[in-house]
């Protein structure tokens, strides 16, 4: 029974592309068969941080409408056979989503995989509701500031009304992801708190991503974390929060501030 | 909403809505929202009239002081069946303010006005206790009432098992609102009663929404963004940095709203009685 979870979060620029890919990899890595699908129509990332750019033939809004078959739209990952892309359509608008064709896109990739990672958009507008309407599960993306988790607060309250799930009376399950978690700052003390955080969303945690060179690096390489650099602290975060997903019981690993010292000294290696 | 809000007193000199002094010719009109029941009749008859007494036995006042309109589209009744209807409801000391999809020929100044361009707001269930889904709102529809629940006489309290979101609106324009989880920054809550929040308080609690000046807002963390009671308000800022994070309650006092802690302060609390 295919899960289809959708990795959200309101507000821009806190990570949600970056850990789709991670999610996606991680979960393929061990062994599950994936796709995620890209429903930033109009500004599409996922092809680029998957680096299937230059293979995006027919594209979501293409099966959405009827134009192509499904298969026809799938980008197989060169690096693992079982992981595959939908694209977003770049000409388009977010307006080209029809509810029907999103619904019947989503019931064929059921069959297919296990999983189906959807990437919603930023903001609460059609993309974001389209990526969340028939999700089973959500991922909510939130950087340790206020805004962003006054945005996730908002984004679990559609949840929780205008997902298929909801409306049938059920519960949808939301995890926390907490991203660019800067051991430095935490240190320091100029960040929310994981527990603040925790405070004021009320869903459980599914896993901490510290702030890193690495995740940067990978997204430009085209190349999720989990594959680029797999041992790197982001990846192994990512793939425990993966094996989470799968219902595993694994510890909570909390980025620890390291030694002045040794940031001054091997810091700037990887910068 | 926020339109109608004066400045406390205590933080202000004048409530700002105060206008300048109008000319002697003009008149002025005030705006109001109620929400009114909408009863509509089921042929035959008879039967939906003994529907409604076995209904009325087990939750007799149910209709005292609300407004009720009559719906009669899709039923072609002649001007003597509305007549009578109106006379059966009278006698069931149901008093109708408005009839809605009717054959304007057939209603003349003895009964009731015709209305047009009412808004559904849900139905009502009025025999069930509040359900949790129906507390349960819609963020989309900011503004308006989102989870305006009736429940039967005496006290209609609207409670909330789920933490408030970000843009959601609680609404209870008859009476408290109970929320058991926290209110979100940028969630609002509104009562026409009191309002207690048992998690934190971080978005609006607007308590006496209708003029009630002896309602209260309680919470067990206040921080909220803006307190009011009985249309008088206070923002975070104009509160003693003291109170933050506390559990407080907040009351009017004149045109005054005062905030405290819970834990402390019977000293003020006994003067305002007595006052």
């Amino acid at each position: 029974m295919a899960e289809v979870l959708v990795v959200t979060s309101g507000k821009g620029g806190v990570g949600k592309t970056t850990s789709t890919a991670a999610l996606g990899a991680a979960l393929a890595q061990s062994g599950q068969k994936v796709c995620v699908v890209d429903f930033d129509v109009g500004l599409r990332n996922l092809d680029l941080v998957m680096g299937a750019e230059r293979r995006v033939v027919y594209d979501l809004i293409n099966v959405a409408n009827g134009d192509v078959r499904l298969q026809q739209a799938l980008i197989r990952d060169k690096r693992i056979e079982n992981l595959s892309l939908l694209a977003a359509s770049q000409t388009r608008d977010k307006d080209a989503l029809s509810e029907e064709g999103v619904r019947r896109c989503i019931g064929e990739l059921r069959e297919k995989f296990d999983w189906v990672i959807c990437d919603s958009p930023a903001g609460i507008e059609r993309g974001a509701t389209m990526a969340m309407r028939y999700a089973d599960l959500a991922v909510v993306v939130t950087n340790p500031e206020v805004s962003s988790v006054r945005d996730s607060d908002r984004i679990i309250g559609l949840l929780d009304s205008k997902t298929m799930k909801a409306e049938r009376g059920e519960r949808m399950e939301k995890f926390l992801l907490l991203t660019r978690y800067d051991t430095v700052r935490a240190g320091r003390g100029d960040m929310l708190s994981i527990d603040d955080v925790l405070e004021i969303l009320s869903i459980p945690l599914l896993g901490i991503i510290p702030e890193s060179e690495e995740v940067l690096r990978a997204s430009n390489l085209g190349s999720p974390v989990t594959i680029s650099s797999a041992t790197s602290a982001p990846a192994r975060a990512y793939s425990d929060a993966a094996r989470r997903l799968r219902g595993e019981t694994v510890p909570m690993t909390i980025p620890n501030a390291r030694h002045p010292l040794l940031t001054r000294l091997f810091g700037r290696r990887a910068a | 909403m926020l339109a109608h809000l004066k400045p406390s007193g205590h933080q202000r000199k004048f409530p700002v809505t105060i206008a300048a002094r109008p000319p002697r010719h003009s008149f002025r009109f005030r705006g109001r929202n109620f929400l009114a029941l909408v009863l509509k009749p089921e042929t035959p008859r008879a039967a939906w009239l003994a529907d409604l007494d076995q209904w009325l036995a087990r939750s007799p006042g149910f209709f005292t002081g609300k407004p009720l309109i009559l719906d009669l589209a899709g039923l072609s009744f002649a001007r003597s069946d509305v007549v009578s209807l109106m006379a059966e409801l009278d006698s069931r000391a149901i008093r109708i303010i408005g009839i809605e999809g009717a054959d304007p020929s057939i209603l003349d100044k003895s009964l009731p006005p015709l209305l047009t361009g009412g808004r559904t707001a849900g139905s009502v269930e009025a025999i069930e206790a509040i359900s949790p889904r129906a507390a349960t709102p819609d963020p989309a529809d900011q503004g308006a009432p989102a989870a305006a629940a009736v429940a039967p006489a005496p006290v209609p309290s609207l409670m909330v098992e789920t933490p408030v979101r970000s843009g959601q609106t609680i609404m209870n324009p008859d009476g408290d609102v109970i929320i058991l989880g926290s209110v979100a920054s940028g969630a609002e809550v509104i009562a026409s009663g009191s309002i207690h929040v048992y998690g934190a308080l971080r978005g609006r609690a607007l308590a006496g929404a209708y003029g009630n000046e002896s309602a209260r807002v309680f919470c067990r963390r206040f921080e909220a963004e803006l307190i009011a009671v009985g249309g008088y308000y206070k923002v975070l800022e104009d509160i003693d940095p003291p109170l933050r994070q506390k559990p407080v309650q907040a009351w009017l006092s004149g045109n005054d709203l005062k905030i405290a802690t819970l834990d402390q302060n019977e000293k003020e609390l006994v003067t305002w009685r007595k006052s």
